[in-house]
C-alpha cells in the first residue's frame, strides 16, 4: 500500500517532501465515525490550520497523530517514511510536541516538574535534578512570559495565562519539529494571545511545522498557511489562505461548501 | 540575583517588620506539618492531664514509638497508594500471611539448616517475607492496571484471600520464631540499641540534616536562584537538631527495671555499683527501622523519577498517560511496593509477639489508610507525605495508648478513633478550602 495514487492535485505549498502525511484515517468510538477517512498533510515552516465546529473530529484526529489514540485504520507517514505511533511517547520520538486543549498539566506539582513530565533531568546518581531542570524552566519562561514567577508553586495557583505559557514551554522546549497547538490561545488574554501568534511566526522561520487547531477562523486565518476543513469527521476541504476568502471558509465550517479556491475532500457537501 | 520567588523587589532578608506568616514562608516549613506536630503535642498534654502524669513519661513515649513502628512502616506506602488515587484494603491481610510465611519458613527450614542464631536466618527470612509482600502487591497491581478491576474490589477480594491463606499456611497454628537475631525487630529491652550508639545516631542525624541543607544550598548557589535567608536555614538546622537531641534524652531517660539491669549485668559480667546500675533503652531497633524506611521513602517520592511520576499521575492521570508515563507500570510498581512494606511490618510485628499469629495484622489497613489521612493525604489524589503519615501514624496510636492510661474500654477507644479520625479530615478539608 505504499504507492498510494494521490488523486488529489497537491495542495503542497511548498516543494520537497511533506513533514506529515496522515492518509485516510478512520477512528470510531461506539458506532460513532470521529474521524472518517481524513487526509491531511503538513510541510516545513508551514502553519496548517484545522478548522471545523466543536465535535467535527478536529481534537480526535490530532490526538491519533499525538499517540494519544491508535487509529482503526489509515497511514500516518513522518518525512515520508510509515511511522508507528502508538503512545505518545512514540510521537515525541517523531519530534511531534503537542499542546492540549486541556493543556494536560499535572495541577499538583511545579512548572518545572510539568515540563520535564516524562524526561527529567537526572543528576549523575540517578536522582532527579530538580535544581537543573528549575534553571531550564527559568530560561524558558523567561523567553515566553517573562513576567513569569510562581517557579516553586504547584500549577494549580497559576493564572489561565501563566499555566498555558507552561504547557507551550513543555512543547518547544525540547526541540520539536512538528507542533501541534489544539486551542492555543482559548484562555488568553488579547496581549497573550498576540504573543503566542509571534511565537507561531517565530517558531514556522525555524523550520517547525504546526498544526493549529481551532473552532474559530479569526485565530487562525491570518497565521496559517493553509487551512483544512473538518465537519462531521470527514474533510470539507483544504486551502491555502491565499486563495479563499475568510467568509468563503467560513462557509465550508458551517455548510460543508468547498469554495473553488480549495480541494474539495469527501466531506464537502454537492449541490 | 535581582530573581525573587514573589513578584515584589527582592527584600533584605533581615528585615524588622516581619509578620509570623512570613516568617514561617521564609523558613519554607510545611504548614499543615506545623500543625500535626501542634496538634499532636496537644493531644500529648491533654492525656498527660487526664491520666494523671502517666503519659508523658519516657517509658510511654518509648513504648508509643515501639507500638507505632508497624503501622508507621506500612503507612509510608499507603501515602503512594491513595497518592496515586487507589486504596489498599488489604495490607493487614498481607501482613498476616507473610509473618506467618517469615515464622514457618524461620521455624520449619532456615533455623535447622544453618544453626540456631546464625546471621544468615535473619536476613534469609527477611528477604523471603519482602520478597513474598512485593510478589502479592505486584499481583494486585498487575490485576489493578493492567485488567482494569478498581483498586477497592481488588484488595477487597485480598483482605480476604490472604486472611485466608495465612490460615493455610500453618492450618491456623500459632508460630513461634526461633531466631534471636530476627526478634530483636521487635524491640523490647535486648531489641534496643543503649544509650551510647543512641548518641551516635544522634550525631549521626544532626550531621546528615545539616549536610542536606548545605547541600541545597550549594545546588541553588549553582544556579544562582534566590536562596532562603540564612538566618531561616540556621532556624531550620536547629529545630532539626533539637528535635533529635530531646527524642535521644527521652529514649535514654527510659531505663530498665532494676532486676533486668541486674540480670543483664551479670551476663555481661559487669559489677553493679552500690547506688544500682543505670542502663538506658536507647532507640528501639523498629523504631530506627521504621526512620530508616521513612527516610527511604522519602527519597523515593521526593527525588526519584518513580516518585515523580506518582504524584502526575496523582495529579492529572490523563496528562501523565500524554506525556508519556506508563502509568499502569507505575500502578504495578506502588502497589508491590505496598505489599513489601507490609513484609517489613510483619517482621516487626512478629518479632514484637516472638510469633505469627492468624489474627495478627486484623484492621491495620485501617490504621494504616487512617494514619496516611491524618497525615495529610488526600483522597483525591496528587498530595500527601510520607512524614506527614508516619506522624498520622504516631497520632493514632497516641491517642489509643493514651486511653488505655485513662482505662477507657474497647469499644469506646474505637469509637473516638473513628471520631478522631473524621474530625481530622474535616478540618484538613477546611483548611484545603481557605488557603488552597
Amino acid at each position: 500500500m505504499n504507492t498510494v495514487t494521490m488523486t488529489q492535485p497537491a495542495a503542497p505549498a511548498r516543494s520537497g517532501e511533506p513533514l506529515v502525511e496522515m492518509r485516510d484515517i478512520r477512528i470510531a468510538f461506539g458506532g460513532i465515525h470521529a474521524v472518517d477517512g481524513v487526509s491531511i498533510d503538513l510541510y516545513p515552516g508551514e502553519v496548517v490550520g484545522l478548522l471545523g465546529h466543536n465535535g467535527a473530529g478536529k481534537s480526535t484526529l490530532i490526538k491519533i497523530l499525538a499517540g494519544a489514540y491508535r487509529p482503526d485504520s489509515g497511514e500516518i507517514r513522518i518525512n515520508g517514511e510509515k511511522a508507528e505511533i502508538g503512545n505518545p511517547r512514540d510521537a515525541k520520538r517523531y519530534g511531534i510536541e503537542t499542546i492540549y486543549q486541556t493543556l494536560a498539566l499535572a495541577d499538583n506539582v511545579d512548572a518545572a516538574a510539568n515540563l520535564f513530565l516524562g524526561r527529567e533531568l537526572m543528576t549523575p546518581w540517578g536522582t532527579l535534578d530538580d535544581v537543573a531542570m528549575e534553571a531550564a524552566t527559568r530560561e524558558v519562561m523567561g523567553r515566553l512570559n517573562p513576567n513569569f514567577r510562581k517557579f516553586k508553586e504547584p500549577v494549580r495557583g497559576l493564572s489561565g495565562g501563566q499555566r498555558q505559557s507552561v504547557a507551550i514551554a513543555r512543547a518547544i522546549h525540547f526541540n520539536a519539529k512538528i507542533l501541534i497547538m489544539d486551542e492555543p490561545t482559548a484562555a488568553l488574554g488579547p496581549q497573550e494571545t498576540a504573543q503566542v501568534a509571534e511565537l507561531i511566526k517565530q517558531l514556522k522561520a525555524e523550520g517547525i511545522g504546526i498544526f493549529l487547531i481551532s473552532h474559530d477562523i479569526h485565530d487562525v486565518f491570518d497565521l496559517a498557511d493553509r487551512v483544512s476543513v473538518m465537519k462531521n469527521g470527514q474533510l470539507v476541504g483544504s486551502a491555502r489562505t491565499s486563495d479563499v476568502t475568510k467568509d468563503e471558509v467560513l462557509g465550508m465550517i458551517i455548510l460543508g461548501n468547498s469554495p473553488p479556491g480549495a480541494i474539495p475532500g469527501p466531506g464537502a457537501t454537492t449541490d | 540575583m535581582s530573581d525573587t520567588t514573589t513578584a515584589t523587589t527582592p527584600v533584605p532578608s533581615s528585615q524588622p517588620k516581619r509578620t509570623a506568616s512570613s516568617f514561617i514562608g521564609a523558613l519554607e516549613i510545611d504548614v499543615r506539618f506545623l500543625g500535626m506536630v501542634g496538634a499532636l503535642a496537644a493531644i500529648w498534654i491533654v492525656f498527660d492531664f487526664l491520666a494523671d502524669g502517666t503519659f508523658l513519661t519516657p517509658r510511654n513515649i518509648w513504648n508509643l514509638s515501639v507500638q507505632s513502628s508497624s503501622i508507621a512502616v506500612m503507612s509510608t506506602g499507603m501515602v503512594l497508594v491513595i497518592v496515586m488515587r487507589h486504596i489498599d484494603l488489604s495490607v493487614g491481610s498481607i501482613l498476616g500471611v507473610t509473618g506467618m510465611i517469615m515464622a514457618v519458613f524461620q521455624a520449619s527450614y532456615l533455623t535447622p539448616a544453618f544453626g540456631f542464631n546464625n546471621p544468615a536466618v535473619m536476613a534469609l527470612t527477611l528477604a523471603a517475607g519482602i520478597a513474598a509482600g512485593a510478589l502479592i502487591g505486584a499481583l494486585h497491581g498487575f490485576i489493578i492496571a493492567y485488567l482494569g478491576v478498581p483498586a477497592f474490589i481488588v484488595t477487597l477480594g485480598g483482605l480476604l484471600v490472604w486472611r485466608g491463606a495465612a490460615w493455610a499456611v500453618a492450618e491456623g497454628k500459632t508460630i513461634p520464631l526461633t531466631d534471636d537475631n530476627f526478634k530483636l525487630l521487635g524491640g523490647g529491652a535486648s531489641g534496643s540499641i543503649g544509650a551510647t550508639w543512641s548518641w551516635i545516631v544522634a550525631v549521626i542525624a544532626c550531621l546528615a540534616i545539616a549536610a542536606a541543607t548545605l547541600q541545597a544550598r550549594r545546588q541553588r548557589q549553582r544556579f544562582h536562584f534566590p536562596l532562603k535567608p540564612l538566618w531561616a536555614e540556621v532556624v531550620t538546622v536547629a529545630a532539626g537538631c533539637a528535635a533529635v537531641i530531646a527524642a535521644t534524652l527521652v529514649v535514654n531517660a527510659y531505663e530498665l527495671p532494676a532486676a533486668l539491669a541486674r540480670r543483664y549485668a551479670q551476663a555481661a559480667g559487669i559489677t553493679v555499683p552500690p547506688e544500682g546500675l543505670h542502663i538506658s533503652f536507647g532507640y528501639a531497633v523498629p523504631v530506627l527501622v521504621a526512620l530508616a524506611v521513612g527516610i527511604i521513602m522519602t527519597f523515593i517520592t521526593t527525588r526519584t523519577r518513580f516518585g515523580r511520576y506518582v504524584f502526575a499521575i496523582g495529579g492529572n492521570p490523563e496528562a501523565a498517560e500524554l506525556a508519556g508515563i506508563n502509568t499502569k507500570r507505575v500502578t504495578l510498581m506502588v502497589f508491590s511496593l505496598m505489599g513489601a512494606l507490609a513484609a517489613i511490618g510483619a517482621a516487626i510485628s512478629t518479632a514484637r509477639l516472638n510469633s505469627a499469629t492468624n489474627a495478627q495484622g486484623t484492621l491495620d489497613e485501617l490504621y494504616v489508610i487512617a494514619a496516611a489521612v491524618i497525615g495529610g493525604t488526600s483522597l483525591a489524589g496528587g498530595s500527601g507525605t510520607i512524614a506527614g503519615a508516619m506522624l498520622g501514624a504516631l497520632v493514632m496510636q497516641s491517642l489509643q495508648s493514651g486511653m488505655v492510661l485513662m482505662r477507657v474500654d474497647t469499644p469506646y477507644q474505637n469509637i473516638v478513633v473513628g471520631a478522631v479520625l473524621v474530625f481530622a479530615v474535616w478540618i484538613d478539608t477546611v483548611y484545603r478550602k481557605r488557603f488552597k
